[in-house]
């Protein structure tokens, strides 16, 4: 059970999919998830198939690969191409393209650019090659930052002194306000990102549900979960309630993980930060904080190629979901995981990557 | 990117243990969930357990979802 195979019982599947049919809103809703493990499991386990045709599921800027801008991948290439400087980084990022190139092409040109699974990995490579100054880019939201805090006070411990960090690290609350207050913008209820919520708590959210009278269900991420999940928010809807709930009770705790928030406070302070689609929100980012700010890559001297966007691309418009992947016409031409234009391409995790594996060819193309 | 995993945690050592999952095992740190137990689960983030899973909730859960179909019929 532990492992999740109980989540995946299409008996139980097919009793809450009744459950949510019986349920008849008589008006079109739109469910959005904002994290790309979520987007991948909708689409993987074809969840929308057990759907009654009045939902409508959209994805949101959850995938943390996607939402880093072009100007974040231009910096890196620009890190990059100097000699003695490692790249350290999670794989999904190093095919997205920047303005003219991405990571990976980079690194077949000679480019030290480095995948690691772990932080820490990154950091024990970084001891043993203390000839190279080896850049960490700091990706994802609360669930990735706090393990790249605990990794800095790591560093900041016991060295070494070659370690370094590119940070686009974002904060989930501040962006979800600046999605909902956007006019172009309809949401009837959100799935939030369970991972996210393990560490943050449940108190960061309120003021959403709160703000824009939106219903809030805290999501885990196996296909049973997140029918139950879209149970909970159709129930708050048809009641008029606007509460944030969880549905992951068996990893999330209402207040969060205090000894990840601590790390986070202690090493990183709130930044304005740029998002793909969005713009610079305020405060919704994670710079290093002045003790720590000695090992930030941003002191190392180099020049940024000005930022370009691929002519046609929407990839910012399907992040604030107001328009679908196959609406974009380089979906599947022009873009495809082989050759992205637009990081929500590249990662699995992205929502035209998604669409593109998963959706029935027919009728989504 | 937020993707983690259940890893039963198999042994620990100080700030970290060995995590297993279908027959895979690897480094866990455990700075963040220094209350965890040999035997329990850890959801693991980019090699660190971001929290312990509590297993008597994933069983109410399951029981929950059970009883959807008993009160429709």
């Amino acid at each position: 059970m532990s492992a999740g195979s109980a989540y995946r019982n299409p008996h139980l599947m097919r009793k809450v999919a009744n459950e949510i049919k019986r349920l008849r809103i008589d008006r079109p809703i739109r469910l959005m998830e904002v994290c790309g493990g979520h987007t991948e499991a909708i689409y993987r386990f074809a969840l929308r198939d057990l759907l009654p045709d009045w939902i409508e599921l959209t994805s949101g800027p959850g995938c943390p690969v996607c939402v880093t801008p072009n100007g974040f991948i231009d910096h890196a290439v620009a890190l990059a191409r100097l000699s003695g400087v490692t790249i350290a980084t999670f794989g999904d990022l190093v095919r997205v393209p920047g303005s003219t190139q991405s990571l990976a092409q980079i690194r077949a040109r000679g480019g030290d650019v480095r995948v690691f699974y772990s932080p820490m990995d990154a950091l024990y490579w970084t001891r043993q090659h203390p000839e190279r100054t080896v850049v960490f880019l700091g990706i994802g939201f609360e669930t990735t930052a706090c393990t790249i805090a605990a990794v800095v006070q790591e560093c900041a411990r016991d060295g070494p002194a070659n370690f370094r960090m590119l940070s686009a690290l974002k904060t989930m609350p501040c962006a979800l306000a600046a999605l909902l207050s956007a006019p172009d913008v309809h949401i009837d209820g959100l799935i939030l990102p369970g991972h996210v919520t393990t560490v943050t708590g449940m108190a960061d959210f309120q003021f959403i549900a709160h703000r824009f009278a939106v219903p809030c269900v805290v999501s885990g991420f196996e296909p049973l979960d997140l029918m139950e999940t879209i149970l909970m928010l159709c129930r708050q809807i048809n009641e008029g309630r606007a509460k944030v709930e969880n549905q992951y009770l068996r990893v999330v705790r209402s207040e969060g993980n205090l000894h990840a928030q601590k790390a986070i406070s202690r090493v990183f302070k709130s930044c304005d930060m740029e998002w793909r689609g969005f713009g610079s929100i305020s405060l919704s980012g994670l710079s290093l904080a002045d003790e720590f700010s000695y090992l930030d890559a941003t002191h190392i001297q180099v020049e940024v190629e000005p930022i370009r966007e691929h002519p046609g691309c929407r990839c910012g418009e399907v992040l604030r979901g107001v328009c679908r992947p196959d609406d974009c016409a380089l979906f599947a031409t022009a873009c495809t995981p082989e050759e992205p234009c637009g990081a929500c391409m590249v990662s699995s995790e992205g929502a035209c990557a998604a669409v593109y594996h998963f959706a029935p060819v027919a009728d989504e193309r | 990117m937020c993707l983690a995993l259940p890893m039963k945690l198999l042994s620990r050592s100080g700030d970290w243990g060995i995590g297993e999952i279908g027959g895979v095992r690897r480094q866990v740190m455990l700075t963040l969930t220094p209350e965890a137990n040999v035997g329990q689960y850890v959801i693991v983030h980019t090699g660190y357990a971001i929290e312990i899973l509590d297993e008597d909730e994933a069983e109410r859960t399951m029981d929950l979802l059970d009883k959807i179909g008993a009160m429709e019929s």
